[in-house]
């Protein structure tokens, strides 16, 4: 019989997800991705607090897990210590644009010859769906019983948006992984990023807009067609920055 | 000499702190123990600015100069702060030009300097506390000329090494006072 | 052996530290340890090394937990509110197992404090660094030539241990000039250090730095371990100078600059014939018990002296099995205790003695 689809070395036979959570699709992207472009021997990759809190068990490659919001100092730490490694974090929406804020805008900024890898959906999935600072308004969740009402709550941050408008930010894109065609978008933009590290042309993020089934209480299909209806238009798909052609190779060490 | 506790006090930006400087790496060229605690922070900033500087032969234990034996003031609200200080049979060397104060302790030897004018009258603006660091050489004699001179020549920054003779020539005008 | 040249205590730990091969400094602004940072921003650039001006403390720890995950010697410094946010990055350097150097030039606290030299940090350096059961080594230099010397003791047992090591050093330590040797670079010994995430090369299994055990026994495990490795190094690695001790009947303990000034204060009482001693200790963590235990067998009474309201009390009180009657003396940030001050505590102390 032939192979038709198998697990790639990088994407260790560990089982870390809910049941239907878009997060294994894109934690195999990344191990594709390191594996393509063989590269899995020298990367390194920052496992953040949250969902994706034991990706050092999923990973191949070394792995560090660090504290909550700070995946991207550490991923500097590690890239200025040992510049010919390549560096990954894998981050939650919470991680990056709540707690890890400063550590997000600060690395990009310096255009950190790194690769971020963001896990947009819209919950705090690892304690039990509490408003994420990228929940959308009127979203119920357990910290939002009402809807978050954006008077009290604030509204919810656009990552992609933000960090396009520092000169530090070389690559920004934003992709989902609701259907085949998404995928293979989502691991084009996925291998750019970690291209554009490789060619040390400085700072790179993926978010891929993704879903929490368990927390949303929703079905994996049925959570993708919210995630369509409702995350989508207020998060769209697209490039946000691409400085890749211009830029001469040249990123801090 | 085998011990010489000294505090010199000025506004920031007179040298005191340079002042300091000099005599603590004197006692380095003179392979002597030294201690050179300076104040830091807001009182840094257009405030007073103190330095205390022990040079010894022997190992140095506290390094606060609470008594002088010799005080340097540059200006008056030093001066009205540590005349006090002094050890008794100690020595207070001030800039008579800027403080207009006679001292009041007969316990303790004055030298007023008028380091001020004099640095105007000869051609050696901004070096008033190199004039009473050669005041300062005379009456203590904690070095010797020789190991000033080599001094400023470690501490001067390349780039101000012209500065260096019109230093010399500001410590010379000092120890004839 | 170098040449003896006069140094600010700040520089000193930074050129110390670069000689004993820490090539990538992590920090951020805050007085009285800023002169630290500003020699690194001038050195490591033309050594190849890394300075980097991190947006926070929190930041600035945990590019030293990324450094060191890496296998370097990495360090960072700061003053007493900066070292409050690094210690997030400290309980988990401790808990992944990782070395590194935290520099603290202690200020007066508690919040904004002050700026003056303090010891006000003893109760955080040794007891909660950060949150855990851990400990992280902690070295008391009391001049500038012993910030130096600890600054290589401390990468070296850091390293050896694989655990965080600090120098808890006060402002006026780190404001003075001093006379000090350095050593050579070339003298520096470094360990191997197989478990550093540099990638695998395909040739070994993925090394994982990490301090997650969800499975209370493996996290009581890991954590029993390490706490037998801590029980060695109480055993072995615990430094003090015992200074006049021999035949006194009353024994000073202070460490760092107060402890300088606590040594004229027992010259002074020597010469007025009353048998003091000083117990100095140069590791904070883990506590010279033996010293102290040593000194108790014919001191009378003990007195601690520190520039806080007296956070080492107790540990001497517990060394030596409250034995002996352990007072105190000191100031808080910015007011250093004066040789007078503390002949007189001992005057007192000695009582119709003296």
């Amino acid at each position: 019989m032939a192979t038709v689809f198998q697990r790639t070395e990088s994407l260790l036979p560990v089982n870390i997800y809910c049941p239907g959570c878009a997060h294994g699709i894109i934690t195999r992207l990344v191990a594709e991705v390191m594996d393509e472009l063989g590269i899995a021997g020298k990367t390194v990759g920052i496992a953040p607090v949250g969902c994706a809190v034991k990706a050092y068990d999923a990973f191949g490659c070394d792995m560090i897990q660090a504290p909550h919001g700070r995946a991207p100092a550490v991923a500097t730490g590690v890239k200025r210590a040992a510049p010919d490694n390549v560096v990954f974090t894998y981050q939650g929406d919470g991680d990056l644009a709540a707690i890890g804020t400063a550590e997000t805008v600060h690395a990009a900024t310096r255009g950190e010859n790194i690769t971020v890898i963001f896990v947009n959906n819209a919950i705090y999935g690892m304690t039990g769906g509490q408003m994420a600072p990228t929940s959308l308004p009127g979203q119920i969740t357990q910290t939002t019983p009402y809807g978050r009402d954006v008077a009290a709550a604030g509204y919810p941050v656009r990552v992609c948006e933000l960090l396009s408008t520092l000169d530090g930010t070389t690559y920004a894109e934003r992709v989902t992984v609701d259907n085949v065609r998404n995928v293979n978008k989502a691991k084009k933009a996925i291998k750019k990023a970690f291209q554009t590290q490789i060619d040390k042309k400085g700072f790179s993020i993926v978010e891929v807009v993704s879903t929490c089934p368990t927390n949303w209480g929703l079905t994996p299909v049925k959570a993708f067609g919210w995630m369509r209806d409702n995350m989508l238009p207020y998060y769209p798909l697209g490039v946000y920055k691409d400085k890749t052609a211009e830029k001469k190779g040249d990123a801090a060490e | 000499m085998s011990t010489l506790r000294t505090l010199i006090a000025g506004f920031g930006g007179q040298g005191s702190l340079f002042f300091g400087k000099v005599i603590s790496y004197c006692g380095l060229h003179d392979d002597k123990n030294v201690t050179n605690l300076p104040s830091y922070g807001p009182e840094m900033r257009g405030g007073t600015a103190n330095c205390s500087v022990i040079i010894s032969d022997e190992e140095i234990s506290s390094p606060l100069v609470l008594n002088p034996d010799t005080l340097v003031v540059m200006n008056l609200p030093s001066y009205d702060k540590f005349v006090g200080t002094v050890a008794p049979g100690g020595n207070i060397i001030l800039d008579s030009t800027l403080i207009d104060k006679k001292v009041e302790r007969e316990d303790i030897t004055a030298y007023y300097v008028p380091a001020a004018e004099l640095a105007e009258k000869h051609n050696l603006q901004g070096l008033a506390n190199i004039i009473l660091l050669g005041k300062f050489l005379a009456v203590t004699g904690f070095t010797s000329l020789e190991t000033v001179e080599k001094t400023f020549e470690k501490v001067v920054p390349a780039k101000k090494a012209h500065l260096i003779p019109k230093n010399i020539e500001a410590v010379k005008l000092g120890m004839e006072l | 052996m170098s040449e003896r040249v006069l140094m600010k205590g700040n520089e000193a730990l930074a050129e110390a530290a670069i000689r004993n091969g820490c090539r990538h400094f992590f920090g951020y602004p805050i007085t009285p340890q800023t002169e630290l940072a500003a020699y690194m921003s001038k050195r490591m650039p033309k050594i190849g090394g890394t300075y980097l001006q991190a947006e926070s403390e929190i930041a600035a720890a945990n590019m030293v937990l990324g450094a060191a995950s890496a296998g370097v010697r990495a360090m960072t410094s700061s003053s007493s509110p900066g070292i409050s946010l690094k210690t997030e990055a400290i309980s988990y350097m401790c808990g992944s197992d990782l070395p590194c150097l935290i520099v603290n030039v202690q200020r007066g606290g508690p919040g904004l404090g002050g700026i003056q030299a303090s010891q006000a940090d003893y109760w955080q350096a040794t007891k909660a660094p950060g949150h855990g059961d851990l400990h992280i080594l902690v070295f008391a230099p009391c001049s500038v030539q012993e910030m130096v010397d600890l600054v290589g003791k401390a990468f070296a047992l850091a390293d050896q241990y694989r655990m965080p090591a600090m120098i808890l050093a006060d402002g006026m330590l780190g404001q003075m000039m001093e006379p000090v040797v350095l050593c050579e670079p070339g003298e520096v010994q470094m360990v191997e250090k197989p478990w550093a995430v540099t990638g695998h090369g395909g040739r070994r299994p993925h090394n994982i730095v990490n301090s997650l055990f969800l499975t209370p026994d493996e996290l009581e495990r890991t954590v029993k371990e390490r706490f037998e490795r801590y029980r060695k190094i109480e055993k072995t690695e615990a430094l003090a100078e015992n200074y006049m001790t021999d035949d006194a009947d009353y024994v000073i303990v202070s460490y760092g600059a107060c402890a300088r000034i606590a040594k004229s204060a027992v010259l002074a009482a020597r010469e007025k014939g009353v048998k003091v001693g000083l117990v100095r200790p140069l590791t904070l963590w883990p506590f010279p018990k033996q010293d102290l235990i040593k000194a108790a067998e014919h001191a009378k009474e003990f007195l601690c002296v520190e520039m806080s309201m007296g956070q080492m009390v107790d540990d001497v009180r517990l060394a030596i099995s409250c034995s002996r009657p352990v007072s105190f003396f000191g100031h808080t940030g910015g007011i250093i205790p004066t040789p007078a001050e503390i002949l007189a505590e001992i005057e007192k102390m000695a009582g119709g003695n003296a």
